[in-house]
This record gives structure tokens, sequence and C-alpha cells, in this order.
């Protein structure tokens, strides 16, 4: 007890962090049924609809799956580096996580005064997001490497050297955002681009701002090419290299590659609602007072659909989950409208809406769009992108100069 | 109080220990990775001391891209395990225990230099913000700025030239 | 904040310079006796972090900053030196190039 009372800043972070991790895992796991929903209604088919209603204990299925599969080890001649890979490249992109602020800096935690929504707040955040993000090439490279086969290096090799080509244009889009912001940090940057969403760096139309649409184009797209998502996952594709650096995995390893991936999507995804869309904003101005009972309708109204859907289903047990999911969507709904607790969840409620957009822009890439070819891949990284990338630095950098450009 | 003590000690220990990694591992990819914990672990130091732009900068250059470098090249030379031919006598008798009067010579030298017993407690907030540092960058150490741009360059397309195929 | 003393920096960093001086001289694969040279480097950055806290100055931060600069790219031209020797010589090991030895 003493201990927690002198060290109250620690112990709350241990408690912030553990519960952001349950939070992330769990959205990882509905990330993958949301992907294979999402694509599955691209191509006209229905999805996973078994298992739970509407698929949705898909993804504890899977993850039992995993843990039981047998845990094949092929000969490698590296025990360590193999071992490691997956562990260094899963820990890696849940450490990026941690940075990211999910509402307001106001919102303080009652005991401790410490801020509720993110776990730490530095100066420099940005700068160590991307400082984390770097390190994940290893994760791939030595994966590739330790697998003692030829389809896994080549995999490896192609990836990581993908990865670390679009890291230089991922830096040089968002140093636009920095130099409108004149700062790193994280919250910071989102107290710039308050008012309304015609305020958010993307459209930039408020006092000192330049509008970052080539930014924020050139960083969606080196962010694609960094979590080698399609069009960019020639390295991985099952046509092109079996499966790329990780086929020499199975069960729990290739288990933590693939959260790994979906989880550099959603950190991928946070930044570009921090630095382009306005973070925990909300998009209508906020002289509106009542958008604060946003979000409670909102879960008020999906709680009748669920409600609706409950009473169409035809098997028991489904019906039995969708009742449940019901209940929880009023009573959160109704929660939500007591003006308090609206008043806290706002922040959250924007950021987890505008991050669900991106992702489902993801995924709907990967759904419709073909892949590059590894050297198309490659110069276009190096010969259109990055250029593009450093002109736009330049010109932001030019017009924040000069006066009479600005707007305002 | 006891906090940065406890992380001191264990950076410390990672880094040393890391070192040590370093020159008793057989393969190069070992050593490559343990350099890697030393980096970070510095990188950490470098928080603790108050620099936080420096501990980022680390992380993103040295450990994030120099010593991918290395790594690439460590699996493209795959060249196996370094022969282990044995020692001469001398090298073994002789060398390591001069290695560890090297180390411990030059530690106590470094106890006593002069700014030991000036703490740095941190009362006045060490003017290390980005602002500040590249203020100073850009100002006063223009030219050196300028001058390494340029290195880099010429470093750049040097390994080019070299690294590719003869035709 | 920080009541580590500065003298502990500077120890730890003398012990990492003189543990990458033996990697140096008693290693025999040229990526490994490279890879001693980074800890080097590494060991004075650590002393120029250590001595700017406690003078309270900037200078010794931006002089990591281009050490660290100046490492990147010897380590660039050095490996690409490192992959042309590799070639010719078939071999990583220091002992086998030796055609200049008297």
């Amino acid at each position: 007890m003493g201990f927690i009372s002198q060290h109250p800043v620690l112990v709350a972070s241990i408690v912030k962090a553990a519960v952001l991790l349950f939070i992330v895992m769990t959205a990882l796991a509905y990330l993958t049924w949301a992907e294979r929903k999402i694509i599955a209604h691209i191509q006209s088919r229905w999805g996973p609809y078994f298992v739970g209603a509407h698929g949705l204990l898909q993804p504890l299925a899977d993850g039992l799956k995993f843990l039981f599969k047998e845990d094949i080890t092929p000969p490698v001649t590296d025990r360590l580096v193999y071992t490691l890979a997956p562990f260094l490249a899963l820990s890696l992109s849940l450490t990026a996580i941690a940075l990211i602020p999910f509402g307001p800096p106001s919102v303080l935690l009652p005991l401790v005064g410490q801020q509720a929504w993110s776990v730490t707040d530095l100066n420099i955040g940005l700068l160590l997001v991307f400082a984390i993000t770097s390190m994940g090439v290893y994760g791939v490279a030595l994966a590739g490497w330790s697998s003692n086969s030829k389809y896994p290096l080549m995999g490896g090799l192609r990836s990581s050297a993908q990865m670390i080509s679009y890291e230089v244009s991922l830096t040089m889009s968002v140093v636009g955002v920095v130099l409108v912001a004149g700062t790193l940090s994280f919250n910071e940057i989102i107290q710039r681009q308050s008012g309304a969403f015609w305020h958010w760096n993307i459209f930039g139309l408020q006092h000192g701002a330049v509008p970052q649409i080539i930014g924020f184009l050139c960083y969606f797209t080196a962010a694609i090419a960094e979590t080698n998502r399609v069009p960019f996952d020639l390295p991985e594709a099952e046509t092109e290299l079996v499966a790329g650096f990780h086929t020499e995995y199975s069960s729990f390893k290739f288990a933590m590659f693939f959260m790994a991936e979906y989880a550099n999507m959603i950190t991928v995804s946070c930044l570009a609602t921090i630095l382009f869309f306005g973070g925990w904003l909300s998009p209508f101005p906020s002289s509106w007072t009542w958008q604060i009972f946003l979000p409670g309708a909102g879960l008020v109204l999906l709680g009748i659909y669920c409600a609706y859907d409950t009473l169409t289903e035809m098997r028991g047990i489904a019906r039995l989950q969708l009742a449940v999911v019901t209940l929880l969507a009023l009573g959160g709904g109704l929660l939500c409208l007591i003006p308090a607790v609206a008043g806290v969840i706002q922040g959250p409620f924007w950021f987890t809406t505008k991050v669900l957009l991106i992702l489902f822009f993801y995924i709907w890439m990967r759904g419709t769009l073909p892949r590059f070819r590894y050297d198309q891949l490659m110069s276009f990284g190096w010969k259109l992108l990055l250029p593009v990338s450093l002109a736009n630095l330049v010109v932001t950098a030019f017009v924040m100069i000069w006066p009479w450009l600005r707007h305002g | 109080m006891i906090l940065p003590l406890i992380i001191f000690s264990l950076c410390a220990l990672l880094t040393v220990g890391g070192a040590v990694a370093l020159i008793l591992s057989r393969e190069p990819i070992h050593s490559a990775l343990a350099l890697i914990l030393v980096m970070v672990s510095l990188a950490v130091l470098y928080l603790l001391l108050g620099a936080p732009f420096v501990a980022a900068v680390q992380i993103i250059v040295y450990a994030g891209a120099v010593m991918v470098l290395f790594v690439f090249v460590i699996m493209l030379l795959n060249m196996g395990v370094e022969e282990q031919t044995d020692f001469s006598k001398i090298a073994k008798f002789v060398g390591v225990p001069l290695g560890l009067v090297l180390i411990v010579w030059i530690a106590h030298w470094m106890f006593h230099a002069q700014a030991g017993s000036a703490m740095g407690t941190g009362a006045t907030m060490v003017p290390s913000s980005t602002r500040e540092l590249s203020t100073q960058l850009f100002r006063q150490y223009l030219f050196p700025f300028e001058a390494t741009s340029i290195l880099i360059l010429i470093a750049l397309l040097g390994a080019l030239v070299m690294a590719r195929k003869e035709e | 904040m920080s009541v580590i003393p500065v003298s502990w920096y500077l120890v730890l960093s003398a012990i990492l310079f003189g543990l990458g001086v033996v990697a140096f001289v008693f290693k025999r694969n040229v990526i490994t006796i490279f890879m001693s040279i980074e800890l080097m480097l590494n060991a004075v950055n650590l002393a120029f972090v250590a001595f700017a806290r406690a003078h309270n100055q900037l200078d010794g931060l931006v002089f990591v900053f281009f050490v660290i600069v100046v490492a990147a790219a010897e380590a660039a031209v050095g490996l690409a030196i490192v992959i042309m020797l590799a070639q010719h010589r078939e071999s990583l090991s220091v002992e086998r190039v030796n055609l200049l030895k008297f």
C-alpha cells in the first residue's frame, strides 16, 4: 500500500498499460473478424457466419485453434533467433500503442491526478512512435533468415528492404504536419486542430495552417507499404512466395506475427487520425452542445438493431448471444446518455470512430486492389513517393514562411 | 528516488552484458543482436540523462538503420561460424588481463574526471528541448551540419559504386 | 531529478569503451570488428551526453548528433568494402587479408 501511495504515477501507468493491452488484443481479434466479413461481402459471399451470431465468435475459435495446433519447428540452425523474431515483432507493435492519446488530457483519473486517456505523454511522442516502428524491421528480417529455407529468406529480405525504403517517405510526409503544429507532441498537434472539421490538418483552413492533403496521401501509401498490406504485400503473398517470411512458423508463433501485423495497422491508423484528422476532436463545431449525446444515441440505435436481429435469428444459441449483445449495447447507450459520462466519453468515441473508418478503408483496399510487382514497388517508393513527400515538405515550409500566403 | 536507480542499474547491466555477449559470441548475428541491445539500453540511459531527442535519434538512426545494414550484410555474406583457431598462449594469458587492466584504468580516470563532481542535479532543467537543440544546430553549428550532409551524400555514392556487381 | 551521479555514467562509458577495444583486438571476423568500432562510438556518445548533463550545456548533444551521423556514413562505406573483400578473398577473417604483409 505504501508503494502505491509513494509511486502513484508508476502504478497508474501499469494499470493503464494492462487495460490498454487487453483492449488492443480484443480489438486485434475483432479486426480479423471484420476483415473476413468485409472482404467476403466485397466478394459477394457471406464470410464467417456459423460460429457465433454473424460469426462473432470466430476470433475465439481461431485463437483456440492457434493454441492447440502442433508447433512444428523446422531444422533451423539458430533456435535463439528463430524463437526471438515473433516475440520481437509483437512486443514492438504493442509498445507503439502506449504512446497514443485516445482522448483529451483534461480528463484525469480521480485518485492519481494523471491523464486518463494515454499511458504516457511525451514531448517527442511522434518521434518515439517512429523509432519503435523502425525497429519492426528486425522481426521480419530475422524471421526470414533464421528459417533456413529459401522462400522465407527471399520474403524476409524483400519485405525488410520494402519496410526500410518506405520508412523514409513515411517520416518525410509527416514533417509537414510538424511544421504546421510547431511541436512533436501529440496533444499539442491535436490542440492546434481544434474547432470544426475544416480545421483538421488535412483541410488545414485555420489560421497559420497549410492543407496537408498530399501529406496524408503520401503518409497513407507509405503506411500501407510499411505494414505489408495489399497492394504492397508481395513479400507475403501466397501465390508468389508461399507465405513469405513466416512460412516456417506454425501455431502460436505464426499467431504472433499475425497479431503484430494487425497491431501495426492499428498503430498506423491511430497516427493518421491524430496527425491529419484531429485525433479525439469532434467534427462538429464545439458550440453545438447536443453532440455530446451522439455516442449514447449511436449505441442505443445499435442496441435496437441488435434487438431486431435477435428476433429474426433462427438458431437458439445465436439468439442468446445476440440477446446478450443487445443488452450490452442498450445498457452502454443509456449509460452514455448520462451527461457526466457523455462528457468524458466524447474523446475516445470520436477517436475510435475515425480509426475504425481508416481501418475499413484499409480492408476495402485489400478486397479491391491487385498487388504491385516487387521492382515496381521499390521504384515507386524511391522515385515517386519520396520526391512527392519532400516536395510537400518544401511547399509547406514555403507557405508557412510567407505571411500573405497563409489562410486568415 | 529509487526508480532512477533501478532503471540505471538495469540498463547498465544490459549494456555491459550486451558488450560482453558481443565479445563472447561465436556467430556474427548474435553479436549484432547484442549490439542492438546495447544501443537500445543506451537510448534509455539518454532518456534518464534528460536528452529525449538524442534517445529517439539513437533508436531511429543507430539501432533502426545502421544495425539493419549490419544485419543485412551478415545475412548476405553468410559465411558461417567464425573460425575458432586456438589463441596463442601469449594472447590468452597476457592479452585478457591486459584488456581488463585497460578497462579498469580508463574507468578510474573517467571516475575522477572534472565533471564527475558537478552533480548536475537538473534543478535548472537543462534546455534540451528539441526546439533549443535545433536552434543551436542551425545557428552555431550550421557549417558542420551542412558538411555532414555532404559527407552522407558522398558515403551513399561511394557505397553504391562499390557494392554494385561488376557488369 | 537525476540523482545518479554523472560519474557513474562516465564509468559505464569507460567500461564500454574498454570492452570495445578488447573486442576489436581479439575478434577475427571483419564485421564483428566493425561492430566493436560502433560500440566504441556509442560509449563516447554516452560520455558526451553525460558531460552535457553535468555542465548543463547543449553542445554535447549536438556533438552526439554529429557522431551518430558520421558513424552511419562510415558504416555504409565500410560495409561496402567488407562486401567487396568477402567476394574477392572468399573469407571474412582478417587473417586472410594479408597480401600487404611483409
